[in-house]
Parts: structure tokens; C-alpha cells; sequence
């Protein structure tokens, strides 16, 4: 686990601060930016994949029946995957809080 | 041969694997020669002359970090339109070199030599030599790359040297056998190098919760690279029998006045230190070799024995507290219980000639004025009233 | 309903990410969406020269990153120069042997920005010197990063906060600069314009410029939300109205022949795109309709280029 900057000190840091874990940034919750969330009706579902190529946060994973499901980790709630889905198999609800 | 000429060979012999430059005077020559020498098929590495100074810098940038030695040069204006870059070359660590024929920064307009451009970037984070004559100049181009691409330092290096006074003029210059060259300078090792087999990020944002560590790691950089410097030129001194200091002396050990100088001024102040010993007086020369890290131990050792410090500045800083080394030199001191008094002259802008006997006028004029209790000690020689 | 075709032609995509899940773009960012897309096409051998801007800060927060292929930030105008610099490091050390040699594409990222205003300088030279390397202009119309600036880029009539639409300013007075007729004009062997609407074509174009020996230049317009007051769902949408309306075709200009990849009867009016955004939101029906002349005056230009195969 990489550890916030504020704790870092500057014995620490590595030369010119080069960053050496490649996509070190999927350790961040983006996630909690968001209000709603998608919720797949399973049977409406044609299994064309633009959810998953549309997501700008990458949060669409392919599961072993092969639907494509929402990583809520880092699913912001952006409604792209509703919007665009061409049998509106996915909605957008509120996140129970 | 013309000391430009002897900087291109140098780059050459350094085995530079990329080279990018924009022309400027008075740096031309060295840019001219190395594209005649890659027409020729004599340098095996890639140079192409870019559309300005700043992506001149930002191409080294790139191909250092892609883990190819490299090279640039410039002067005044074109070190000040790259000197965004400067300060992230450092940043991020690449031991890039840079050869600046100091210029005097318009405006008005002036081709001629004086340290303004090099002055504007002091705090750039770059190792910062400068050198009297073009042995030196050929001589330091291998120096910079061995001492910047050292894995305690990795740091990119300034060379120093004054335009038409130094770049234009034709000297005697050793050459080094090419043997003994790739034996000083092996290729160059990267800590960390773009390549898709290990997958880096360079150059990531900094929040302020992490900045002022970030600049205490380069700090320490700098300042632990003053014994990779000493021992660079030791080692350099053992191949050639030439052996360079960050503070060099001409018979100042006893001496009450000492002149201090920087640059191509250091040969002419000798001269003039020669002429006042001759009549008695108790004069002596101090030459600031290397810049940044400032030597602040060497220079304490070699002057504050003095009742005095003549300073020549070769920059003026415009509204500020005298010339720029004068500034700095009244800094260091100021914390010795012993200071000798410094009187800060500024001579030699925009290549105004500066001869022994102005060096003799100079010391004679800061004698009295000292005499006669003038404590603030500054003034722009030679001016017509 | 031509976008519905693509429908099955996404499976047939690297499932890979080469960039990674956690970056801090905006909900409904086109943009992230593009860079994701353009890192899909091109794989691992890459390194990427990136500019000051939108997608350089949302995927480099110092200890994080989300580049899992060689990544580099400089500064804000200089991308083409550093990648020129990449380019030529690689070629000298392979020739050289100091290390293997096999493909690695150099691609320079920047946003309209970094491309069009301070980047241009750097972006031409790097055309004229014909560097292998791609080039990819990301654009979101305007200065996002640094809090929706105008851009030569912005559109005309477009609200930003240095061209708002006031009493006696409506918006942006000048028209949107032609990025990749000004490309096509250094006579590199590959430009195109794409958009993350159409994926499947935004890969395939970002795919041959990659082939490309010599420089590419890919035009990529990125929706976003934040900057041109839309709903972030509407981000694919817009995108796509973009394109159907005319005010961004997608086309290419191969060794100078120009073809479009999409060609439509009749262009969408104009009102159904500009309507969707807030940053569209002071114009009067007229200034619309003269938009909407000129937009059509240069679609006409271009299908003629086409036709002509110039």
C-alpha cells in the first residue's frame, strides 16, 4: 500500500520523486464521489459491452456469467453506462447512505 | 584551435548520444562545428538544431530521461527563454550539460560577454562551473558529464565560459587521447530511465504537503555532490596532470588586499596582481571556480585573512544590494568574526574590455575609498560621467 | 442508428487497462475516457510525453499514478519537443546497442491548450523535423484544468470565464482554430480527428497512426461536462451530436488525401447539440443560424476535399 504524501519524509522519497508502481492509482477510492449508483436489470442485458468501453473510470468488469458489473469502488456515479445502454438495462439510483 | 571549436570536440569525444540546440551569438560555433562533424559521419549521435532554446532544453530533457547522454549550449536570451526548463531538469535529476557562452540579457541589445544570462537562473538547482580559458572549457565538458551522471549526484551541470572572449578566440588546446576519455567517462548508467520493460512515472505532481521535502532531498543533493565534485577533479587531475579547485589562488596567502574574480578575468587579474607586487603591494588574486554548490569553506580559508576583498562582478543586479557575487561573498562572510571589508566593482559588461591596469585603477580606488571610511563599497567601473 | 453497430465490435478490444482505475477526473470526464482508449490501442510498448494539464493532473498526484505504461510530465508547451528528445534517446541507444531493439511507440499527449496556444511552437517543429512519433490532442475546448479558460480551440459563442457572455460580449468572438488543417499543412503522412463516441474508430485511427512511419497527429474532442455545463451521463451523447451535427466530422488526411470516416445525408440541426449545453446557453436563434451557416460552409468544404481525394 502506498502511503499518503503527507506522511512521506524526504529521506524517503525516491530520486526526482519518479513514481515506480505502475497504476498505483487504483489504490484510491474514487468511488465515494458518488450520489448514485448502477444497478443492472440481468435480463434486459445484451451483453454488448458499451457499458464497459464508455466508463471513463474503467469500473465495468467482466464477471463469470458473463454480465458486465460495476466496481463501486471506483464507479462515480456519472450515469454514462444508463445513458448509453441500448436496452436501458442499467439504472441510476440513490446510494443508500 | 578556436575554444568553440574545442567545446564541439569535446562533446564529441564525450560520446553524447543527443544533441539540441538553437543558435545564438556568440554559442554559433559550437553548434556549427557539430553539425559539420555529424555531416561527416565523425559523431555518432543524434543533433538537430530545434525552433527555439526552450524545446532545445526540453529535447535533452527527453532523451536523458529515455537514458541517452545529453547535450545543449546557449547564451543570454536563449538561456532565459529556457530557463523554465532549467529549474525542472533539476528537478527531476537528469545530468544533462550545458555549455552557456555567457551573453549580456537585453534589453538594450548586446551580443557581447558579461554572467547576466547565468546570473537570472543562480537558484536553477544546477551544478554551476565556470572556467578562464578553453583548455578549461574542453577540459570540463568530460569533468561535467562524469561528475552529473554519478549516482550520488545526478544533477545536471552548467559550463561556464565568457563569450567572444572565450568562445572566439584561438587557443592552444590539449587534446585528450580518446582511450583515456572512455576510460574516465563510461557510458552513461540511468537510475531510472523511461523504457516500457520497467514502466516509470517522471515528473508526478507535487501537493504542498510533500514539496518542501521534495526541495530538502535536492538540497541535500547538491550539497552532498561538493565531495563527487573535489574527487571528479582529482581523478581528472591524476589523467592529465591538470587539477582544478572550487577556489583557486594566486598569491594571496599573505596578501592584505585580495582581488576576487570569476570567469575569464581570473588571467588578467594575475597579470595585474603580478604588476602590484612588483611595487610592494601586498595584493593577491582568489578565483571562484565553481559556483553552485557555493564552496563557502574553501573561500573563507582563502580570504578572510584579508583587510579587504576587491569583488568583480561581471553582471549587474539591477536595484539590488551590489553585484551578485559581491552580494554572495557579503553573505558568507557575515557570519566570521573576522570580515574583511568588501568593495564591489562591476566591471567588463557587455564585453567591455578590462585590462591589467583597470584591475591596478580598481584596487587603487577601493584602497582609498575604504581609507577614507566609505562603507558601502559599490560601483560600476569605467562609466563615462 | 449508426453508432448502435459498433455494439458488438467492443468485445473484439483488449480487455487490458494501461491506465488505471483511482485518477481524479471529473463523473462523466470524455476526455479520461479518450486517454483510456488511446492506452488500449497502443498497448505497453509505448512512452508517453505528456503536457501541463487536465489528464496530466488527474493521473499524477505524486506518490500515485495511473500510467502503467513509461509516462513523462515536463512542463505546460513543450510535449512535441520532449517527445522529439524521447524519440531520438531511443533511436541513438538502440543503434547504439545499449539497449535492445524493438518497437517502442513515442506518443506526445496534450490538451487543446498545450497544442493550439502555447504548445504550437513546439508541435511544429516536431512536425517539420518528422519525428516517428504520435502526437494526440486531446480537447476539450478550453483551458479546463486551470478553471475553463478560453482556448483558440473554444468554439464560437461559447461562455468560458475569459470569454463570458455579457451585455456587451456573447461568448468567444473568434472562430475555433482548424488544429488539424494547420497539422495537415506541415505535410506529415497522418492526421485524423476522432472522437470516444466511436470508439472502435478512435482506436483503429490511434492503431495506424502508431503504424505510421514518421509523425502522426490525432485530433481526439473531448465532452466536458464540468467546462461546458452538461449532465455528466450526456457525455457519449454529446460527442456523438458533435459529429452528427458537423461541428466536429471525423476524417482523416493520409499522405494529404483527405476521407471522412462518417458521412451523413443531412447534418443534424445545430440547436440539438449547442441546447444540451449551459456554456451555449445566451445564444439568440440568429446567432445560432449564422453558426450553423458557416459550420455547414466548412463540412461542404471538407466533403469536397474528400471527393476530390486532395
Amino acid at each position: 500500500m502506498t502511503k499518503p504524501e503527507s506522511e512521506w519524509t524526504w529521506k524517503e522519497l525516491t530520486v526526482g520523486n519518479v513514481v515506480l508502481e505502475p497504476g498505483n492509482a487504483s489504490q484510491y477510492r474514487t468511488g465515494d464521489w458518488k450520489t448514485l449508483k448502477p444497478v443492472l436489470t440481468e435480463e434486459r442485458c445484451i451483453h454488448c459491452g458499451l457499458c464497459y468501453i464508455f466508463c471513463p473510470d474503467m469500473a465495468y468488469n467482466l464477471n463469470e456469467e458473463g454480465y458486465f458489473i460495476a466496481d463501486l469502488y471506483y464507479c462515480k456515479g456519472c450515469g454514462i453506462c444508463a445513458k448509453e445502454c441500448p436496452t436501458g438495462a442499467i439504472s441510476m439510483v440513490e446510494e443508500e447512505k | 584551435m578556436e575554444v568553440s571549436i574545442a567545446a564541439a570536440e569535446a562533446v564529441r569525444q564525450a560520446n553524447v548520444d543527443v544533441i539540441s540546440a538553437y543558435p545564438i551569438t556568440p554559442q554559433t560555433h559550437i553548434v556549427e562545428h557539430l553539425s559539420e562533424l555529424v555531416a561527416n559521419g565523425e559523431l555518432d549521435g543524434e543533433f538537430f538544431c530545434v525552433e527555439s532554446e526552450h524545446s532545445a532544453l526540453s529535447v535533452c530533457v527527453g532523451s536523458e530521461a529515455a537514458g541517452a547522454r545529453s547535450f545543449t549550449c546557449t547564451s543570454s536570451q536563449g538561456l532565459a527563454l529556457m530557463s523554465e526548463i532549467t529549474y525542472i531538469a533539476s528537478g527531476l535529476r537528469l545530468p544533462i550539460v550545458m555549455i552557456i557562452s555567457n551573453r549580456t540579457l537585453s534589453a538594450p541589445l548586446s551580443i557581447w560577454n558579461d554572467h547576466s544570462d547565468v546570473m537570472s537562473i543562480r537558484d536553477c538547482g544546477w551544478i554551476q562551473l565556470f572556467t578562464e580559458n578553453g583548455q578549461e572549457v574542453y577540459d570540463h565538458v568530460f569533468i561535467a558529464y562524469r561528475l552529473g551522471e554519478d549516482r550520488n549526484v545526478l544533477l545536471p551541470v552548467i559550463v561556464n565560459m565568457d563569450g567572444f572572449i572565450l568562445s572566439h578566440v584561438i587557443e592552444p588546446i590539449e587534446l585528450i587521447e580518446q582511450e583515456k576519455i572512455d576510460q574516465f567517462l563510461p557510458p552513461y548508467q540511468p537510475l531510472h530511465r523511461l523504457h516500457p520493460d520497467r514502466p516509470v512515472t517522471m515528473g508526478a505532481f507535487a501537493l504542498p504537503s510533500i514539496f518542501a521535502e521534495t526541495k530538502k532531498a535536492q538540497e541535500v543533493a547538491i550539497w552532498s555532490s561538493m565531495p563527487k565534485i573535489l574527487e571528479t577533479w582529482k581523478a581528472f587531475g591524476d589523467m592529465t596532470g591538470r587539477y582544478y579547485k572550487p577556489i583557486e589562488t594566486y598569491k594571496a596567502e599573505d596578501a592584505e588586499t585580495l582581488l576576487v574574480t570569476m570567469g575569464s578575468f581570473g588571467e588578467t587579474a594575475s597579470v595585474a596582481v603580478d604588476m602590484m607586487r612588483k611595487e610592494g603591494r601586498s595584493v593577491g588574486l582568489v578565483k571562484i571556480r565553481l559556483w553552485r554548490p557555493f564552496p563557502f569553506d574553501e573561500f573563507k580559508k582563502a580570504a578572510l585573512h584579508a583587510k579587504q576583498l576587491v569583488v568583480i562582478d561581471r553582471a549587474v543586479s539591477v536595484g539590488g544590494p551590489g553585484g551578485p557575487v559581491a552580494s554572495e561573498l557579503r553573505s558568507a562572510l557575515y557570519g566570521s568574526d573576522h570580515r574583511p571589508f568588501v568593495y564591489n566593482f562591476v566591471a567588463g559588461i557587455s564585453g567591455r574590455d578590462v585590462a591589467p591596469s583597470d584591475f591596478i585603477k580598481m584596487v587603487d580606488k577601493a584602497e582609498i575609498e575604504i581609507e577614507e571610511g566609505n562603507k558601502e563599497g559599490y560601483e560600476l567601473y569605467g562609466v563615462r560621467e | 442508428m449508426t453508432e448502435k453497430l459498433n455494439v458488438y465490435a467492443v468485445r473484439m478490444l483488449t480487455q487490458k487497462e494501461y491506465f488505471a482505475p483511482g485518477h481524479r477526473a471529473c463523473q462523466g470526464c470524455a476526455e479520461v475516457l479518450a486517454v483510456r482508449l488511446v492506452a488500449k490501442a497502443l498497448g505497453r510498448n509505448v512512452i508517453v510525453a505528456a503536457a501541463t494539464g487536465c489528464m496530466e493532473i488527474v493521473s499524477s498526484p505524486f506518490p500515485f499514478t495511473s500510467w502503467r505504461v513509461p509516462w513523462f510530465h515536463v512542463a505546460f508547451e513543450n510535449a512535441a519537443a520532449v517527445a522529439s528528445g524521447i524519440e531520438s534517446g531511443l533511436k541513438v541507444l538502440m543503434r547504439k546497442g545499449r539497449i535492445p531493439n524493438k518497437k517502442i511507440v513515442t506518443i506526445a499527449m496534450a490538451g487543446d491548450g498545450g497544442t493550439a496556444d502555447i504548445g504550437l511552437q513546439a508541435l511544429s517543429g516536431a512536425l517539420e523535423r518528422d519525428h516517428d512519433f504520435i502526437y494526440i490532442c486531446t480537447d476539450n475546448e478550453a483551458y479546463m484544468n486551470t478553471g475553463i479558460q478560453r482556448s483558440s480551440s473554444t468554439p464560437f459563442g461559447a461562455s468560458t470565464t475569459t470569454s463570458p457572455a455579457g451585455k456587451v460580449k456573447m461568448g468567444q468572438i473568434t472562430w475555433k482554430k482548424n488544429m488539424p488543417a494547420i497539422v495537415a499543412a506541415h505535410n506529415i503522412p497522418y492526421v485524423a480527428t476522432a472522437c470516444p463516441s466511436y470508439p472502435i474508430d478512435l482506436v483503429q485511427k490511434v492503431k495506424k497512426a502508431a503504424d505510421t512511419k514518421g509523425a502522426a497527429y490525432v485530433h481526439i474532442l473531448s465532452v466536458c461536462p464540468t467546462g461546458w455545463r452538461s449532465a455528466p451521463e450526456l457525455s457519449i451523447k454529446l460527442g456523438r451530436l458533435a459529429v452528427e451535427t458537423g461541428v466536429f466530422p471525423l476524417y482523416e488526411v493520409e499522405k494529404g488525401r483527405y476521407h471522412l470516416s462518417m458521412d451523413f445525408p443531412t447534418l443534424r440541426p445545430i440547436k440539438e447539440y449547442f441546447k444540451l449545453q449551459g456554456r451555449f446557453r445566451h445564444l439568440t436563434d440568429d446567432m445560432i443560424q449564422e453558426i450553423e451557416k458557416r459550420i455547414h460552409q466548412e463540412y461542404e468544404e471538407l466533403r469536397e476535399k474528400a471527393k476530390k481525394g486532395v
